[in-house]
């Protein structure tokens, strides 16, 4: 998903005889559905995996303006150009949103923003794939946000209030993001021939790393378990893969564009498809840093950071200048 | 390494004749910058007519752990509400 194996610094959950008096009460608020807020006493690994998920979540919405980003100078009509600069606005936005989250567990935006640039912070796997034709934008709308809002819209329910809030709003504003890229395809896939292959060259590029997304099986997420009782998780990796699964592929059908999984299969007592068997392999090379663009990725990043400075920097100066005038003037 | 911005804390007003709401945080050199970026992040879609922002440093808040003897008070207090009083049928609504 947007994060992606999340470390929890415990191999399982403590039962709540283990806890002490504490910790006990606290499990027992989220257990009783009440939100934990910022000034509330939480245990370390709460906070930490929190700062972590929260924030390797930001990083995925700034990197992914990235691949985006490819096609605004080259969007096929004004119209288009407009509506991907607004989506690419928006992924600023959300960035925004959950870097104010995290930083309500007490660590700052520049801390996390230096943990994304050195490496040591990860983003999700899927921005590291390219942008090669104008049917990618399609199928990142459809697809990759398609697949977040599977993993966003629970999070609303989790037990940290501002991660809870800033996914509430979230989840407002991805749904226009998924029905412009469906929109987009759409348009291709009844287009010509050569409109149509493209398109089913970005669904064929595409779809498997959007299963990736989800990450690992249920059986691989050794810290699944802990974030699951803490409830900043809450549907495993399988469950939400599945429920993409049986959403998209009616919504190809409906295309006539064809999903490149040869297995794909119909069950009727599960009342959903099986698919075929994901390339695991890949997906861990992706994240250890070895996809197609991450380098690509991070030092445009890093770029844009280093680039900006002198402007930020002058800003607070101009900032500082004026409070000290004001100041004198009052004096 | 440069200074960071300080953080503004943002209040809306979703409508005219509703009070400004807390939507969020975010950072800004100055009160101005934080108005126009506070647009940016929290607007984009017509969510308001108005914007407060104020620096986070500026806010006390009461402590959680506080939050027994500060509104233990009221709690106690049940009269402060109208249901509390019966007034027959016969009066008519009051």
């Amino acid at each position: 998903m947007y994060a992606q194996m999340v470390k929890t610094e415990a191999d399982r959950p403590r039962t709540l005889e283990e806890m002490d008096a504490r910790e006990r009460a606290f499990q027992e608020r989220i257990d009783a559905g009440i939100k934990i807020e910022p000034k509330d006493w939480m245990p370390e690994g709460y906070r930490k995996t929190l700062i972590r998920q929260i924030s390797q979540h930001a990083h995925s919405e700034i990197v992914g303006q990235l691949p985006e980003g490819n096609w605004i100078g080259r969007a096929p009509t004004l119209e288009r150009k407009a509506i991907l600069l607004a989506k690419v606005q928006d992924e600023a936005g959300h960035g925004l949103y959950l870097y104010c989250a995290a930083e309500t567990l007490g660590v700052s935006r520049d801390a996390l923003i230096d943990q994304l640039h050195s490496g040591k912070a990860k983003y999700s796997s899927i921005f590291n794939y390219p942008t090669l034709t104008w049917a990618d934008i399609g199928a990142i709308g459809w697809l990759v946000d398609g697949a977040a809002i599977m993993n966003q819209v629970p999070l609303q329910r989790c037990s940290y209030g501002p991660y809870s809030r800033a996914m509430v709003r979230v989840c407002k504003e991805e749904s226009f993001h998924q029905r412009q890229g469906y929109d987009i395809t759409m348009k291709l896939a009844r287009g010509t021939p050569g409109q149509k292959a493209m398109a089913q060259d970005a669904l064929n590029r595409w779809w498997w790393p959007s299963l990736m997304m989800f990450g690992p099986p249920d059986a691989d997420s050794v810290h699944s378990a802990q974030s699951m009782a803490w409830r900043v998780k809450l549907n495993s990796n399988d469950e939400l893969r599945q429920k993409f699964v049986d959403q998209t592929v009616p919504q190809a059908e409906y295309l006539g564009l064809t999903v490149p999984d040869p297995d794909l299969t119909w069950n009727a007592d599960k009342v959903g498809y099986d698919y075929g068997a994901i390339d695991w392999a890949e997906f861990f090379e992706v994240i250890k840093g070895n996809g197609p663009c991450n380098r690509e990725r991070l030092a445009a990043r890093v770029k844009a950071h280093e680039d900006g400075a002198w402007f930020r920097d002058g800003l607070m100066a101009h900032a500082t200048k004026q409070a000290e005038r004001k100041r004198d003037a009052a004096a | 390494m440069s200074s960071e911005w300080p953080l503004w804390e943002v209040f809306i007003r979703g409508q005219h004749g509703l009070s400004h709401r807390h939507v969020g945080s975010l950072h800004a050199p100055d009160a101005g910058m934080a108005v126009n970026n506070a647009r940016d992040v929290y607007t984009r879609r017509n969510e308001g007519v108005s914007i407060w922002v104020v620096k986070a440093t500026d806010i006390t808040a009461s402590a959680p752990g506080e939050k027994g003897p500060l509104f233990e008070p009221s709690n106690s207090k049940v009269y402060r509400h109208p249901t509390f009083f019966d007034i027959p049928e016969e009066v008519g609504p009051m």
